[in-house]
């Protein structure tokens, strides 16, 4: 791994970032083609509200309106969707259209669009529409939305419940029955968003003439979404193409369908002509997708010596008043109340998870999906029986964690996890931050005041998902990746591949695992992606997927690109193809290393020469390399981190001084990408558990629709975060290489709020919901 | 004379050393002016309301947010965009650093971040690790967690290793 002569392992800077860096960046609202019109939305004021009318005769008639249309008119062209999945079994939503059709249920769902030579003019024309609303009462909290003789948000269904899901495994009554010590907390973990810089953005282009459809869109999946605009506009495939040009972060929030990008859509085949969608930040936070709104009551059993026994959840989710297509809003849920426990050798557990239609925002799969609500939950009810055990947070866990012989193993859960490496990241972490210094620095502090404390959290994190997440469901997500390759001849290759960038690096790390392959440097390698008609068709980037998955289809069409080469070297040369190699672009002797022929000369002869070879030989010189993950559904890593903060009890407010992590994410290919993905997922993580809040009125009102009222954290309250890792490379694969996307928000929030919780200690205060505000913690103080 | 938001107005800017000349509505922030009318995309609009960071540019040697500011308020100024300062050492060696540090995911935060830390170095050529952090504070980034950035611009200022 450490080879510095071979690219896989080696720290190098991408290529994207130098033209980022030079201002040359190209975002979807950066493209402006001829003629390109503009789309700006009528929203429902209102939770939950019958639409009585719409008139937009006064909205037409203003000078630079091109075109207005409302939900009836748009569902002529668009299919309306439903957000459930075969193997969420009970899993219910209704129908879903672009735009609401008779009833709108939630604050900002839109139900008009307009279209103008400007966005301003577009807006201008939203004021001169005549709406009439009749509101009906909403439901927004959890308990009200749980509640059997509550006000329903659908009118046939029976309840607000979209799914349940009830687990248990081992003999959880009798493991609390018999338990030493049972420690139990009350959670309440509240709405979040996503907050991309770049907003939500699409550019649909129809050519009436051929019928063609050309979308650039901000996402990280334009395969599933070429499928969904040709099935729900009734295009087919072969004329529709999905473009994403550098995406302006993702995280998860750019792959879900959104009635606004639908409606622009029907806008561009209504016109004939490109119109654009450019959210912006107010449209944003009433509609992207939200996160994480969740209720979770949860226990734990312990023996005497530490060993814990059993835990007994109960999670209840706010999902909004759908069920997100195409993926459903059941996943993460699902993913919380599965992962709860997830890296601890108990075998009991019992738990109950209830989705529910609430009229707010829709919820759905955001970075991370459920792994920090597990974590959290989990790992606050570990240092609960630490403290009532009498056991430091660090030893509870060394006694805990499934050892590093005992894999494979199959949690109480029934997540078969193939290689884990617990035990040696959690000494590793505990060298790394001097977990004994800061103990006993701590307690120099509390002598003085000061109150600081140390939060540990232990995760395991779901990456590399096959057809099991969503395919066996139902949903057409490719759970295969694919990456053609093509000789140039200059020696120099192209890749086109199927998994999609978003800044995190697939790009250089497809190159950098190609040029390992090919026997060249990354340099030599240009790579396209994000576009369905130029490259394979593939899942794209999500779920921590891209490196795992792509990155091995990569590598087997370098590998059969490499075969090729060789056997047409060993033809000119007269050389068995075995007895060559292919290093530094040139092709040599395998055992001396001499050279025999450049790439350069191999590719003039083969492109410009073939002549001079044999009769019968009809080069392949692009050529391309599939992968499916086989054999486990998902790849899961692991680690530990830990948070270091102090506490101002006068205050409340909480500073970080330090963050560690240590994670096993198997064979990595280019460390300081690595890191990096790490460092950014852990401020995420920290931002859900310290500042970032989705703020509703009773009435089912946002009030947090400013950066100014949701906070997100900004570089003077983030600490510099340690990293060190532990390599695990897993052999489902024959790159070793898992995920890492998820490893730094997985637990971050869960070792922050451990931290502020130990340092809150000698007041005997408990805090168990987050964000971890100022007034929550003086809350918990008893001082407001 | 009475301003509807509608009416156009002339306005004449010097932006990235070149003069510029153009005719537009009073309402247009000089953000939207220099993307749709100069095709200075660098400048990015994450939340038209100040708070994010990334339209940040200069204006006559001052940072300002475009997005805050009507092209026609910046009538007769110098404006500098994240695509310009040619020729400027501390805006080349913090690209450099940018890059070579990974210091940008996505890129959408990245032009606001190099203008707010090029008006650093001017201030502060050997900046702490806290005061960069304090100089990027009105700078959102969603990727990278910061820690990248604040290396690659302590990287490029004089106090450090440079070139």
């Amino acid at each position: 791994m450490n080879d510095m002569t071979r690219p896989i392992g080696r720290a190098m800077p991408r290529a994207a970032a130098r033209r980022h860096a030079a201002g040359r960046g190209r975002f979807v609202d950066d493209i402006a083609p001829a003629g390109c019109l503009h789309v700006a939305f009528l929203r429902s004021p209102h939770a939950h509200a019958r639409i009585l009318s719409i008139d937009l005769t006064a909205a037409l008639d203003l000078p630079g309106v091109v075109d207005a249309f409302d939900g009836p008119a748009c569902a002529e062209l668009c299919k309306p969707w439903i957000g459930t999945l075969d193997h969420f079994p009970g899993l219910r939503s209704p129908e879903q259209h672009a735009l609401a059709v008779g009833v709108a249920r939630w604050s900002g769902e839109p139900v008009a669009a307009v279209v103008a030579t400007s966005r301003a003019i577009a807006e201008d024309a939203l004021d001169l529409i005549e709406a009439e609303f009749e509101e009906l009462p909403a439901v927004t909290d959890i308990e009200a939305a749980l509640d059997p003789e509550g006000v329903r948000i659908h009118e046939n269904y029976d309840s607000n419940l979209a799914f349940r899901l009830d687990l248990n495994a081992g003999e959880p009554d009798a493991a609390f029955a018999g338990a030493a010590a049972i420690v139990e907390r009350s959670f309440r973990f509240n709405r979040q968003t996503g907050v991309t810089l770049e907003p939500r953005s699409l550019l649909a282009d129809f050519q009436p003439g051929t019928g063609e459809l050309t979308v650039h869109h901000s996402t990280q999946t334009p395969y599933q979404m070429h499928d969904v605009y040709s099935r729900h506009f009734g295009i087919p495939e072969e004329r529709v193409r999905v473009v994403a040009p550098d995406v302006g972060g993702s995280f998860g929030l750019k792959l879900h369908v959104y009635g606004e990008e639908m409606a622009t859509v029907a806008a561009s085949i209504r016109l004939g002509c490109p119109v654009k969608f450019i959210a912006d930040r107010y449209e944003s936070f009433l509609t992207d997708i939200h996160l994480r709104d969740h209720r979770v009551r949860a226990r734990m059993a312990v023996a005497a010596d530490g060993e814990i026994l059993a835990m007994e959840v109960d999670d209840a989710t706010g999902i909004g008043p759908f069920s997100v297509y195409p993926r459903t809003s059941a996943v993460e849920g699902n993913q919380a109340i599965r992962l709860m426990g997830a890296p601890y050798r108990m075998q009991s557990y019992k738990g109950t998870l209830s989705v529910l239609f609430q009229n707010k925002a829709p919820t759905c799969q955001y970075r991370a999906v459920g792994h920090p609500i597990a974590c959290m939950a989990t790992e606050a009810l570990v240092d609960a029986a630490a403290g009532a055990l009498g056991l430091d947070p660090l030893d509870i866990r060394r006694r805990n964690v499934v050892p590093d012989d005992a894999y494979p193993y199959r949690t109480a859960n029934g997540y078969m996890l193939e290689g884990l490496s617990h035990q040696a990241c959690l000494e590793k972490l505990a060298a790394l931050m001097d977990y004994d210094a800061l103990r006993r620095d701590q307690a120099e502090a509390r002598a003085r005041g000061v109150h600081r404390g140390i939060g540990l959290a232990v995760f395991v994190e779901i990456t590399n998902p096959g057809p099991a997440f969503y395919g066996v469901g139902g949903a057409r997500i490719s759970a295969q990746d694919g990456c053609t390759v093509k000789l140039e001849p200059s020696g120099a290759f192209s890749i086109a591949i199927s998994i999609t960038e978003q800044g995190q690096g697939t790009e250089a790390i497809a190159a950098q695992i190609a040029a390992d392959r090919l026997g060249v440097s990354p340099e030599r390698i240009s790579v396209v992606s994000g576009d369905t008609r130029t490259t394979p068709y593939g899942g794209a980037t999500w779920a921590s997927r891209g490196a795992g998955i792509g990155g091995v289809a990569v590598m087997k069409a370098a590998e059969a690109m490499r075969a090729n080469l060789l056997d047409l070297a060993g033809t000119i040369l007269q050389a068995s193809p075995e007895a060559l190699d292919i290093r530094e672009g040139v092709i040599v002797d395998a055992e001396t290393g001499t050279e025999r022929m450049s790439l350069a000369e191999l590719g003039r002869i083969l492109y410009f020469r073939p002549d001079t070879l044999p009769p019968g030989t009809h080069p392949l010189l692009t050529v391309s390399g599939h992968h499916v993950p086989q054999g486990y559904p998902f790849a899961f890593t692991n680690g530990i981190q830990a948070s270091h903060v102090e506490v101002d009890p006068d205050t409340g407010l909480v500073k970080l001084l330090g963050h560690w992590v240590v994670e096993d994410c198997g064979t990595i290919i280019n460390p300081l990408l690595v890191d990096e993905q790490i460092r950014g997922g852990v401020v995420h993580g920290i931002g859900g558990a310290l500042f970032e809040e989705c703020n509703y009125s009773p009435e089912g009102q946002l009030l947090s629709t400013t950066l100014a009222d949701y906070l997100v954290p900004l570089a003077s309250e983030m600490p510099d975060i340690r990293i060190a890792h532990v390599a695990t490379p897993t052999k489902t694969s024959p790159l070793g290489a898992k995920g890492v996307g998820e490893a730094g928000t997985a637990a971050s929030g869960a070792a922050l709020l451990n931290a502020v919780n130990d340092a809150l200690s000698p007041f005997g205060a408990v805090l168990a919901e987050t964000p971890l505000s100022p007034e929550r913690v003086l809350r918990a103080l008893g001082k407001v | 004379m009475t301003l509807d938001a509608r009416t156009d107005m002339p306005v004449s800017l010097t932006v990235n050393g070149r003069r510029t000349a153009g005719i537009v509505p009073v309402r247009q922030t000089l953000a939207g002016y220099l993307r749709e009318e100069l095709g200075l995309t660098a400048v990015h609009l994450g939340c038209e309301q100040g708070s994010c960071g990334a339209c940040t540019v200069r204006v006559d040697g001052e940072v300002m947010r475009a997005c805050l500011v009507l092209a026609v308020q910046a009538e007769g100024c110098v404006v500098e965009t994240p695509e310009g300062f040619s020729g400027d050492p501390a805006m080349d060696r913090l690209r450099e650093r940018f890059a070579t540090r990974n210091a940008l995911q996505c890129g959408f935060c990245t032009g606001g971040m190099l203008v707010a830390a090029r008006d650093l170095l001017a201030r502060e050529p050997r900046p702490s690790r806290h005061a960069i952090r304090e100089a990027i504070s009105g700078h959102v980034c969603r990727c990278t967690g910061y820690e990248a950035i604040v290396d690659a611009i302590e990287a490029a200022s004089h106090g450090g290793t440079a070139p």
